[in-house]
């Protein structure tokens, strides 16, 4: 066999999505959890079904509260909700886009057009992140 | 086969990886899947939120379909309890001498929430 080159010591970029992809996943339980106890504390036990109670937890959005019983929604459509919503969305998304260039690059050639397709894949985050925040801030009213 | 690099589909198929490879491979797909919900969703939201346009509405049709939101359910309970698993186990390297019994207790958490959850589905999708 050919001795093959050692990997890269220190960091790369594959160390720090590594560590990334762990670190957003911890980050993205305490945001669910955040959006889950708030929510109860906020009277969803009353007010709020399972289905609509675990989708707020995912994704806090105001729309995602319109078919239930929430009568004060002004506690669902506020600035706090906005910054946690868009910091979820960037954890996500970078969690997601980075998974994809994982599988991408671990059934793909590696030497073969990994420029290209990492580029890709950027293009494809970028955009997505910025669909998304758009989306997702022009969905409240406060 | 170990230093081998190129493993061919059948030889891969072969591979005897039980337990820890099944989740390694749930794992896969279940992000992907929940990849593409969320592009799915993420557009459909922006089409009809900005232009209330009917190619929006065909796509919110598609995930609330009940078989898709088994299919989609399954892909995000599914991530998110084998993903603490594999952050603990990575993070706090000790732990790794019981992974066995760890994926063990995974599929006891996930098993009663899905099948919960997959029962109110199917009952609620046949009904309607």
């Amino acid at each position: 066999m050919r001795p093959r080159t050692a990997p890269q010591r220190g960091f790369s970029l594959d160390y720090l999505m590594w560590l990334f992809t762990r670190i957003s996943a911890l980050t993205m339980y305490l945001f669910a959890f955040t959006g889950i106890v708030a929510a109860l504390v906020m009277g969803a036990r009353q007010q709020m079904d399972l289905v609509a109670l675990l989708r707020w937890g995912y994704m806090p959005n105001p729309f995602h509260i319109q078919s239930t019983d929430v009568i004060d929604t002004a506690l669902y459509d506020n600035g706090f909700w906005k910054v946690l919503g868009t910091l979820f969305i960037f954890f996500a998304g970078t969690h997601g886009l980075n998974g994809l260039r994982v599988v991408l690059e671990d059934y793909l050639n590696p030497t073969w057009g990994r420029v290209l397709l990492r580029g890709l894949v950027f293009l494809i985050w970028l955009f997505m992140l910025i669909v998304g925040i758009y989306v997702l801030t022009a969905s409240f009213t406060a | 086969m170990g230093l081998k690099r190129n493993v061919g589909l059948m030889e891969g198929l072969r591979y005897q990886g039980k337990g820890p490879m099944l989740a390694w491979i749930l794992h896969r797909i279940s992000g992907l899947g929940i990849l593409l919900f969320v592009a799915l969703h993420i557009l459909a939201s922006f089409l009809s939120q900005q232009f209330g346009s009917d190619l929006g509405i065909f796509i919110n049709t598609i995930y609330e379909n009940w078989i898709f939101q088994i299919f989609i359910f399954f892909c995000a309970l599914f991530h998110t309890i084998n993903g603490l698993r594999i952050v603990l186990l990575d993070l706090w390297p000790k732990l790794l001498e019981y992974q066995r019994e760890a994926i063990w207790l995974e599929w006891f958490i996930f098993l009663p929430i899905f099948g919960m959850a997959v029962f109110i589905l199917v009952r609620s999708g046949l009904a309607g």
